[in-house]
């Protein structure tokens, strides 16, 4: 008979193996999967998780992909553990990254075609701006009318969208080109263009802003009074509020803080690899980027490490679809088995499975 | 002797880590009233749930009326005759009484017959209880009732008690008195758990008292004085603390008309309390449970706010001041709960030791934690207020409750606050760190701050206090000076009997 034991203290040990443990059982699932759809299950998995970077004749194209696909998954993924260590679930990060997208290529536009140093700077604060203010109609509503922070942001995805094909379709789209949908290039327009830094590998501002989230929300969790309280919060309301720690700030803060970064990195995307606004600009980052923050254990450090994982399965994907005719959704199922696997293992740091003899009533 | 009802015979029951119960073994006669005494964690809950069914031995059997007895389940206690009355209720607020009797019987009679039968047994045994009335608007001592008649009503042979009286004013107490008496007289044994001595020495014709799960000693408590019998239950000779008398100083803590209206339909609201506490002094604040404590010291510690010039502190308007900022001008608060409010069960005592110090001790630097010198606080509150734990970086909830205890006292104590509220201060915590806790009160009123003592406890409280007050329905009495003041003009403070009746006063 099997029995469950509540652990004293959470293992530190599986609270480090489970992501692993959970790629691991992903690949042999997905495996699986692959193989019920008639594809060589070994092939599909190296072209998936290796190839991209390990392929000679792949591996220079995909290489600078996975910092371009990474970097706004970090940067999306670090503000929302922020907030889902205060127990605050910022689920619309997607529609606070288009928002941001739109505000910072409506700056880019303005401007358009004036040359001038400053545009792009300009772009980065609308960016944040934009996403921010996205993310303080939950955060109000939630202080002021005790909504539900998460059905509030998840729906505010949807109107975002709407916003965005109606951006792509009207005030944004590019009067030289009659009849097409989508905004001018902005890669065309130097001095908006969010271009890569060194040549061949990929990085762009968003890396370098990614880089910066991750060094600064390592230091404000660890040494920080604002990441103390962040921590408290979630754990013990009560004894926060003991602390000293105003709730309704602090869900102002991690709406805000999640908010901007999703912001930034739709700013990003949308002046570098993105391009332009289109109908179908948004990809689901901001979907990815909580499985990024959970399978990265709310960690700074982790989630660089997870989010550079799926990019890979991004790439991966794409490479999937090209070579071995895998189905395009493939790679959210993937994406999902991940999440799923990960949260079905945590089980175990908090409960330890016994096996016993005879019943017990 | 009594013709025995039940014989505990080499009981024993281990958990994970710790014994339990080792090799218990005495014997309860029929309509005695037999008293089972020990410490927090000695043993008594783990020993009345075999009783009851609720845990089964692991060695040992049991003699119930000459046959052996060992019960799957609570159903099979009741069916022979074992009724228990539990310390927390378990009853419903938005039911009437009668559907709370109903819902714990195995086959409840029609409503109409029920409550009819209800009124007979809570008349006859003198707990008058009108059975259509809402649970949520009863006192404790009258829900109390409603568990004691739902086991009247099964005829029991044996009533267990679990520390009947903590819920209850002195007036309250001597009426449940009264009935167990009458329950005794007419055959019915009850096991009566507490750890309150001069109860027990009123009330008991025997008491076995267990220490470290073991039992050390049976005897007849009305042949031992009060002190023997604590002496037994801790196995050390206990000081009581000491304080030199001082004359009062400045008012350092006013509270004026402050009210509060709870937005539970069954919580307490405060009314209109005003109070004065000077330096060098230690008021008392006695009460039942859930008159008014918890909310009291949540708008004195600042979690919730009043308009600024209903508390002063020092003569400053304090009133709209958070927690932190009451802290930096010098006062302090140590809340009941200490899991889940004074501390945080998943952080370690190093980042606990900053919840309430990083106001005071210069924990934080512009923004950043000095984790170097947090981690050297905590460790000078586990020198100080010897606790034990293996170190700094330990979890709170993996501390025993006591020991958590002298953490967070330890914590606001180290604080050198001008003034210090503390709710339940010694709840939960062995003797001699009750007696230990107690001193470092009395210490810091000696050294010239002022001390709020909320407690339940109205020993500890005269002990301690200089002067009293009491708590009922939100309400606080007059302070009053504490030397000279009987328990029975406490209990009229607290609120009296609330009405009740006594027994036979009201059958008659």
């Amino acid at each position: 008979m099997i029995r469950l034991e509540k652990r004293k203290e959470p293992s530190k040990f599986w609270r480090i193996a489970n992501p692993f443990l959970a790629v691991l059982l992903t690949m042999i699932a997905g495996g699986i999967m692959f193989a019920m759809l008639g594809k060589d299950p070994i092939t599909a998995i190296r072209l998936i998780f290796f190839d991209p970077i390990f392929s000679e004749t792949f591996g220079s194209y995909s290489r600078p992909q996975l910092l371009i696909k990474s970097a706004p998954l970090i940067l999306i993924a670090v503000g929302l553990a922020i907030g889902f260590k205060a127990n605050v679930w910022n689920i619309g990060a997607e529609g606070q990254y288009i928002i941001g997208a739109l505000f910072g290529a409506g700056v880019a536009l303005a401007f358009f075609p004036a040359p001038g140093w400053y545009i792009f700077p300009l772009m980065v604060i609308a960016g944040a701006f934009g996403g921010f203010l996205w993310a303080m109609i939950p955060a109000i509503l939630k202080t002021r009318f005790n909504t539900n922070e998460i059905l509030v942001s998840l729906l505010l995805v949807y109107v975002a969208e709407r916003i965005l094909a109606a951006m792509a379709l009207g005030l944004m789209r590019n009067p030289d080109i009659a009849g097409f949908p989508g905004s001018r290039d902005l890669r065309r327009y130097e001095a908006a263009h969010n271009a890569e830094l060194i040549a061949g590998t990929g990085i762009h501002w968003g890396v370098v802003a990614a880089m910066i989230a991750v060094i600064f929300a390592y230091a404000m969790m660890t040494r920080h009074m604002l990441g103390y309280h962040v921590q408290l919060a979630g754990q013990a309301p009560r004894a926060a509020r003991f602390g000293g720690v105003s709730p309704a700030r602090l869900v102002v803060i991690c709406l805000g803080i999640s908010g901007a970064l999703a912001g930034l990195a739709g700013m990003f995307e949308v002046s570098g690899p993105g391009g332009q606004v289109r109908i179908e600009f948004a990809s689901g980052y901001g979907f990815t980027a909580i499985i990024v923050a959970f399978l990265g254990r709310l960690n700074p450090i982790g989630i660089v490490l997870a989010g550079l994982l799926l990019g890979l399965t991004y790439i991966g994907g794409e490479l999937g679809q090209m070579m071995l005719q895998l189905p395009g959704a493939a790679i959210q199922v993937f994406q999902g088995m991940l999440l799923f696997f990960l949260l079905a293992l945590d089980f175990q740091t908090n409960y330890r499975i016994r096996l016993t003899q005879g019943a017990r009533i | 002797m009594r013709k025995p009802l039940l014989r505990l015979d080499g009981l024993t029951k281990a958990y994970p880590g710790v014994l339990a119960n080792d090799d218990v073994s005495f014997e309860i006669g029929i309509g005695q009233m037999h008293a089972l005494l020990g410490e927090n964690g000695a043993g008594k809950s783990t020993l009345v749930k075999m009783i009851y069914g609720l845990v089964k031995p692991d060695k040992g059997q049991m003699v119930l009326r000459d046959q052996p007895y060992a019960p799957a389940q609570p159903s099979e206690a009741r069916k022979n005759g074992v009724a228990m009355v539990f310390q927390h209720f378990s009853l419903f607020d938005a039911l009437d009484v009668a559907e709370n009797v109903a819902l714990g019987m195995e086959n409840p009679p029609a409503m109409r017959d029920l409550a009819k039968r209800i009124r007979d047994v809570s008349e006859e045994y003198g707990l008058p209880l009108d059975p259509n009335r809402l649970v949520g608007d009863l006192s404790a001592g009258e829900r109390q009732r409603v568990e004691i008649v739902r086991c009247l009503l099964q005829d029991p042979k044996l009533l267990i008690m679990d520390e009947p009286t903590s819920v209850l004013t002195p007036q309250e107490v001597e009426i449940l008195f009264r009935t167990l008496r009458q329950l005794s007289s007419e055959g019915t044994a009850i096991l009566y758990i507490s750890h309150k001595l001069e109860e027990i020495r009123a009330l008991c014709d025997e008491a076995t008292i267990l220490r470290g799960g073991k039992k050390v000693a049976t005897c007849d408590p009305r042949e031992k004085s009060a002190r023997e019998l604590a002496e037994l239950m801790v196995g050390q000779v206990l000081t009581p603390p000491e304080r030199p008398a001082k004359p009062k100083g400045d008012v350092l803590l006013s509270v004026e008309n402050l009210s509060l209206k709870s937005n539970n339909p069954f919580g307490t609201s405060i009314k209109d309390i005003s109070f004065q506490l000077h330096a060098g002094e230690v008021l008392g604040i006695a009460g039942v449970a859930g008159n008014g404590q918890d909310e009291l010291l949540l708008m004195l510690s600042g979690e919730i706010p009043s308009p600024a010039a209903q508390v002063k502190l020092k003569g400053q308007p304090i009133g709209q001041l958070g927690p932190n900022a009451r802290r930096v001008r010098g006062l302090v608060t140590a809340p009941e709960e200490r899991l889940g409010h004074a501390a945080a069960p998943d952080m370690s005592l190093t980042a606990n030791a900053l919840l309430s110090g990083a106001a005071r001790k210069g924990l934080v630097k512009k923004g950043f934690i000095d984790w170097k010198k947090t981690d050297s606080f905590a460790r000078e509150i586990i020198a100080k207020f010897d606790v034990r734990t293996p170190g700094t970086h330990v979890l709170a909830r993996a501390l025993s409750g006591g020991n958590l205890q002298k953490f967070v006292i330890g914590r606001e104590i180290e604080l050198a606050p001008d003034v210090i509220v503390v709710n339940q201060p010694t709840w939960g915590v062995d003797a001699s760190a009750a007696a230990f806790i107690r001193q470092a009160l009395l210490d810091l009123a000696s050294a010239g701050a002022g001390v709020l003592v909320i407690s339940q406890d109205l020993d500890e409280l005269l002990e301690v206090a200089d002067s009293f007050a009491a708590l009922n329905e939100g309400r606080l009495t007059p302070v009053r000076p504490a030397k000279g003041l009987t328990v029975d003009e406490i209990g009229l403070m607290m609120g009296g009997a609330h009405d009740m009746h006594p027994a036979h006063e009201a059958a008659e």
